[in-house]
């Protein structure tokens, strides 16, 4: 009754090929935008920034670049953490060499150099397919890590070997650095999801979009009528790994303050992975609600217990929640395989109907 | 021009200097590869047989050799724990079979996979609570000594872990061969339709594969744990594994045999001869470098089934 197109008439062609042809849609993201921009902000304090909602957009980001290679254009990757990795320390060497430069700026850049370096190991996949390809991208993920650990001109040879946010501030506000607030932290963040989810989403729906799942529903189709695979899957590789490498320097820069390549090990790979198929491979909506996912269920699996007035030994805390992650990751595969975004799909589809299913 | 130097010239006058040392080198890399090899056949044997790419291979083979050190410590002799253990394996196929398989048949490889991954939490989780997360010691009789021969130093334990993976191999591949069972598994491979249509139990087939790879990952775990201890490293394995079965093709048992050998050995040279010039450690992504270059030449891997498209 509430949610359904009836009754909406398109007048322009503008109005026909909108993003969200429906007003009550228009207004579910006006209202997550409003909640996000000022309702968050106001309610939330500092554990709940650092520990709950700015890694939560950051996965989101990494999350709908990693959706983009292998749920749209369907090249498995198991090298996440690699780019992210790329756009951190591109960052840090950046900002160190031109102290002056916009951040934003800056950030921006370093997912470039992690775009490049994605074109590089996409390479192979005009050759290698399905999970054969997994090799070329954990080759590059074990490369890059031990490259980073190994040259010093990549974290300047500090004696620590980690790379460390400098203080640096856009228009007289702190943006990274230990006195950057984790309010700022959190609007730089937001603004970079809400503008790469909105981008993300309509470069999917547009030609390349459609030619990312033509080639990956069939390539050889795909290329008979005409869609160049070279330039198709390398443009993947590349808008991917600018995804990530964004993430991966906010990552170190607006989120953890100081990192070694450790924090961008296969484990991070891995956790991007799951947040996209339990979110739902081929969907931006899905990958942000994925994030959301497995960011808060660990938090809430350590919480939980000693609310309700149990207490367990934190060893055996850890491993119960190991168990229970792996087994709500099959219970979730096996009641929706297509993830929290087809869910997300049918609840709409049932209230078109709602409350008078014919 | 140093660099240059210390990739192409100074490696070769190296190996030409002392041939007994680098004879040594490619038989340490030979024994290594038969350990990578023991954990990749897991994998190929669970996927020729349900296409499914078990993630979990790694934490089956920790859960195994925990549960054979657990039994141990309880004061078990050898021989029954590992009856015990091979029954838990077996107990854990049928489970598997039955809680996850079972639901998830016709999807699409990537989500089997994913559920795997949550198996491997899933195990890792279990084993650790039930046995503990302490590095444990095993010792199930077999000789660790070094023997010079012909002025190489050997290792026992690292020869008799050759010799049981051989022998292994063999009956595996007997068994694929000759025994109904095997051509059943075999039929599976093939065609999962085509096989249920002419009669065979696809449900006791999968419960009997993933035995089988617990068994694997049992005799894995047992030389892994002999010479490194049992520890969670175990799991890490898995990602060892992973370029040896993408070199040799995930479908073939012998392909997962050679691609061991090829890494290992080829790992062990590069490690002794050219480290020094990369400045060390480049045994973490030197595996999957090769086996990118084999794949650019041969995309199935060495010995996969060729693959066919159409439209």
């Amino acid at each position: 009754m509430f949610y359904r197109e009836a009754g909406q008439f398109k007048t322009t062609y503008e109005a026909d090929q909108g993003i969200f042809p429906i007003i009550q849609d228009r207004w579910f993201i006006a209202i997550m935008l409003v909640i996000s921009f000022v309702v968050i902000p106001y309610f939330a304090n500092e554990y709940w920034f650092q520990a709950v909602i700015i890694p939560l957009y950051i996965y989101a980001i990494a999350a709908i670049g990693l959706n983009i290679l292998t749920g749209y254009a369907g090249q498995v990757s198991l090298g996440t953490g690699a780019f992210m990795a790329i756009g951190a320390y591109a960052t840090y060497k950046l900002c160190t060499a031109f102290p002056d430069l916009n951040i934003l700026i800056v950030f921006v850049m370093s997912g470039l150099f992690s775009a490049g370096v994605g074109i590089i190991f996409g390479i192979p996949s005009l050759r290698i397919k399905g999970f054969y390809l997994a090799v070329a991208t954990l080759a590059a993920q074990f490369f890059i890590l031990w490259l980073f650990n190994k040259v010093g001109w990549f974290y300047n040879n500090n004696p620590s070997g980690t790379i460390t946010a400098p203080p640096r501030e856009v228009l007289g506000i702190m943006i990274t650095g230990p006195n950057a607030l984790a309010i700022t932290r959190y609007y730089v963040v937001l603004s970079f999801l809400v503008v790469f989810a909105l981008a993300a989403k309509n470069i999917v729906r547009g030609r390349i979009g459609r030619s990312w799942m033509a080639i990956r529903d069939m390539d050889i189709a795909a290329e008979i009528i005409g869609i160049e695979p070279l330039k198709t899957k390398l443009m993947a590789f590349a808008i991917s790994s600018f995804y990530c490498g964004v993430a991966g320097a906010l990552y170190i820069f607006c989120w953890l303050g100081s990192a070694e390549t450790e924090a961008f090990d296969i484990n991070l790979s891995f956790l991007i992975l799951f947040m996209i198929i339990v979110g739902g491979l081929g969907s931006i909506m899905g990958s942000i609600m994925g994030a959301a996912f497995i960011t808060l269920l660990p938090i809430f699996l350590t919480n939980f217990p000693p609310m309700i007035g149990i207490q367990i030994a934190s060893d055996l805390a850890k491993h119960l929640e190991e168990i229970i992650f792996g087994v709500l990751i099959v219970f979730f595969l096996i009641v929706e395989p297509h993830g929290l975004a087809r869910l997300w799909q049918i609840v709409k589809e049932k209230l078109r109907q709602w409350p008078f299913p014919y | 021009m140093e660099f240059l130097e210390s990739i192409f010239i100074l490696p070769f006058l190296d190996i030409a200097d002392s041939p007994i040392f680098f004879l040594e080198v490619v038989i340490s890399g030979v024994l290594a590869g038969v350990m990578y090899s023991l954990v990749a056949l897991g994998f190929v044997l669970i996927f020729k047989a349900s296409g499914v790419f078990n993630f979990a291979q790694g934490a089956m083979v920790l859960f195994a050799a925990l549960t054979l050190v657990g039994l141990m410590e309880q004061g078990v002799p050898i021989f029954f724990a590992i009856l015990i253990t091979m029954a838990v394996m077996v107990l854990l196929a049928i489970l598997i079979e039955k809680m996850m398989l079972r639901h998830l048949v016709n999807q699409e490889g990537i989500i089997l996979f994913m559920a795997t991954i949550g198996l491997n939490f899933i195990l890792e989780g279990v084993g650790q609570i039930a046995w503990g997360s302490d590095v444990k010691k095993l010792d199930v009789g077999l000789p660790d000594k070094n023997f010079e021969y012909g002025g190489m130093l050997l290792n026992t334990l690292d020869l008799s872990a050759a010799l049981i993976a051989a022998i292994m191999v063999t009956v595996l591949a007997l068994f694929f061969q000759y025994t109904g069972t095997g051509r059943a598994l075999r039929a599976v491979a093939d065609d999962h339709q085509a096989a249920m249509s002419v009669g065979i139990p696809l449900k006791s087939i999968w419960i009997i594969v993933w035995s089988v790879a617990g068994f694997v990952a049992l005799v894995a775990g047992i030389l892994w744990g002999t010479k490194a201890g049992v520890q969670f490293s175990l799991v890490l394995i898995a990602l060892k594994a992973l370029p040896v079965l993408i070199l040799g093709g995930f479908t073939s048992i012998p392909g997962a045999i050679i691609g061991g050998l090829i890494i290992g050995v080829g790992e062990k040279v590069v490690e002794v001869y050219w480290g020094p010039a990369f400045g060390g450690a480049i045994e973490g992504w030197f595996a999957y470098m090769l086996a990118l270059a084999f794949l650019m030449f041969r995309p199935q891997g060495l010995f996969g089934e060729k693959i066919i498209e159409r439209v």
